[in-house]
Formats: structure tokens, sequence, C-alpha cells
């Protein structure tokens, strides 16, 4: 795959309750959206290499759901949903997402796809809604649970001890 | 894990809204404690209280500049924070990368498709 861009997520935090997600994609933006859009194909990519999906459900209109639920390779069960509130084939998306271990903190998420020569450059905004939320997503990783993050937690500590 | 209790701190201690504005303020550089009282708007026993939780998960220095007590950030301290972002990024790039081979396998497909049209 000569062109396949293969580059890193950019993330950023943007203001008190936002994280901005941007990415470029060696593909026309009819396919990434296609990609995001379409329950088999997200199957195949949205659980990147933590674990396998157990169920991808999109009803793509404004008000209806999506739920996606991975089970990670640690063997947990970890799953989100949320509804459309906003659909532009092709450019843009906007839908809220529960992490549903914490189903009181939803976010709000702005896709948009734009296209430049045949490459889409992807941005994915989430607005957390409170600055507590947001900050504890990014600790999570999103789905990477609990234990993960305990774990990660301890090796951060032991790696320091070690530095000092 | 009692070895992750002082780093499992330090996340306890920047948590806390008024103790993020503090690390915001000393982020721009060295500031006295009647700085920061002022710039937050709150009693200085409260900003004392503050600071001390801060400076004992070492998030901050203190230094004595004459007969001033001044606060100081320590980028280090907030390493486990910065990784945590970084762990983040690390998942939407794992996930961005699996869609770029299903992008790939569309891009055959269609053109497959458009040979056969």
């Amino acid at each position: 795959m000569p062109n396949a861009t293969s580059g890193a997520a950019v993330v950023a935090l943007q203001g008190e309750t936002e994280i901005l997600i941007t990415r470029e994609f060696n593909a026309t933006r009819h396919l990434v959206y296609k990609a995001y859009t379409t329950p088999e194909l997200v199957r195949r990519w949205w659980a990147g290499r933590r674990g396998q999906m157990t169920i991808a459900e999109i009803d793509l209109r404004v008000g209806g759901m999506w739920r996606f639920v991975m089970t990670s390779s640690e063997g947990f069960e970890v799953a989100f949903h949320g509804t459309y509130r906003e659909i532009v084939p092709d450019e843009r998306l906007v839908h809220t997402e529960v992490y549903e271990a914490m189903p009181d903190a939803e976010a709000v998420n702005t896709l948009t796809f734009a296209e430049t020569d045949g490459r889409t450059t992807l941005t994915v905004l989430v607005d957390c809604g409170t600055r507590e939320v947001r900050d504890g997503m990014m600790a999570s990783g999103m789905e990477v649970g609990m234990q993960e993050a305990y774990d990660l937690i301890e090796q951060i500590a032991i790696e320091l001890a070690e530095e000092a | 894990m009692a070895r992750a209790a002082t780093t499992a701190d330090t996340f306890n201690a920047v948590a806390e809204p008024r103790r993020r504005e503090i690390l915001d303020l000393l982020a721009t550089g060295e500031h006295a404690v009647n700085d920061l009282v002022e710039a937050l708007a709150l009693a200085q026993p409260q900003v004392s209280k503050h600071l001390r939780v801060l400076r004992e998960v070492g998030a901050v220095d203190v230094l004595q500049d004459g007969r001033r007590r001044v606060y100081r950030l320590n980028g280090h301290a907030l390493k486990p924070i910065h990784d945590w972002v970084q762990r983040y990024e690390q998942t939407w790039s794992e996930r961005f990368e699996a869609l770029d081979d299903v992008l790939e396998e569309l891009k055959q497909k269609e053109a497959r498709d458009a040979e056969c049209d």
C-alpha cells in the first residue's frame, strides 16, 4: 500500500470541554463516510487492535440510534451508544455518544469529512459538556476501561520511579 | 498498587477545577501567592490549601524570592497526564489504521466495479 496514510491521529484539547481529533485518509470522503456509517464496515475498524466488535448497529437518520459493543482483548465488554442529530451524507455527522459504564455523561460528536485531491481530512470534535467528563474520557482512552487505566497508572508510576 | 499512589494523587490533585486554574496561571510564569489570590478571587487560606496539595504531588515548586514565596510549575510531575493524552491519541491512531485497510479494500472494489461497467 504505497499510498496508505498511516499517520497518527492528532488529538488536541479545545476550550474547557472539547477534544478535537484530526486524521487524513487516502480515500474520497464518500468512502470514509461509508466506512463510518455502514455496520459491516464499522465492525472491522472501530475496535482498532483492542478487541473484537460484537455489535454495530446504525439507524442512520436524524433521531435514529447507534450502538457499538466490543469485547476487549482482556475480556471485558465495552459499549457505546447515541442518537444522530444531523446527517449530511459524505460531509457531516452530529451524534451524541454515551459510554454505557458512565451513562450520565453524554458527549456530542461533530464529524466533518473534507476532501482535497482525493484525500479526506476527517475531524471529530467531541464536546464532553464539562471539563471533568472531558478529562475522564481522555483518561480512559474512551474504551480502555478502568482496569486497564489502573494498570496504566501503575506502569507510569513505575516508569517515573525508575527515572527518579 | 501501593507504588501507584503518588501518581494517582497527581490526577486527583489536578482534577480539582481551582487547582487547574492555578496550574494554568503558573504555566504563564512564576507567581507569588498574592498574585494567585488576586487572579482567582479566592481567600488566601483556600489558595494556600490548593497550593499545598499541588506541592505535595510535586506539581508545583516553591522558591524563596527575598521575602516572597514564589510558586513555579513543575512539568515533570504532570507527565502522567501528558501520557494519558498520548494514550487517547494511540487509541484513535489504531482505530484509524484499521480504517485505512477498510478504505483500501473499498477503493479496490470501486476500481473493479468501474472496469466492469
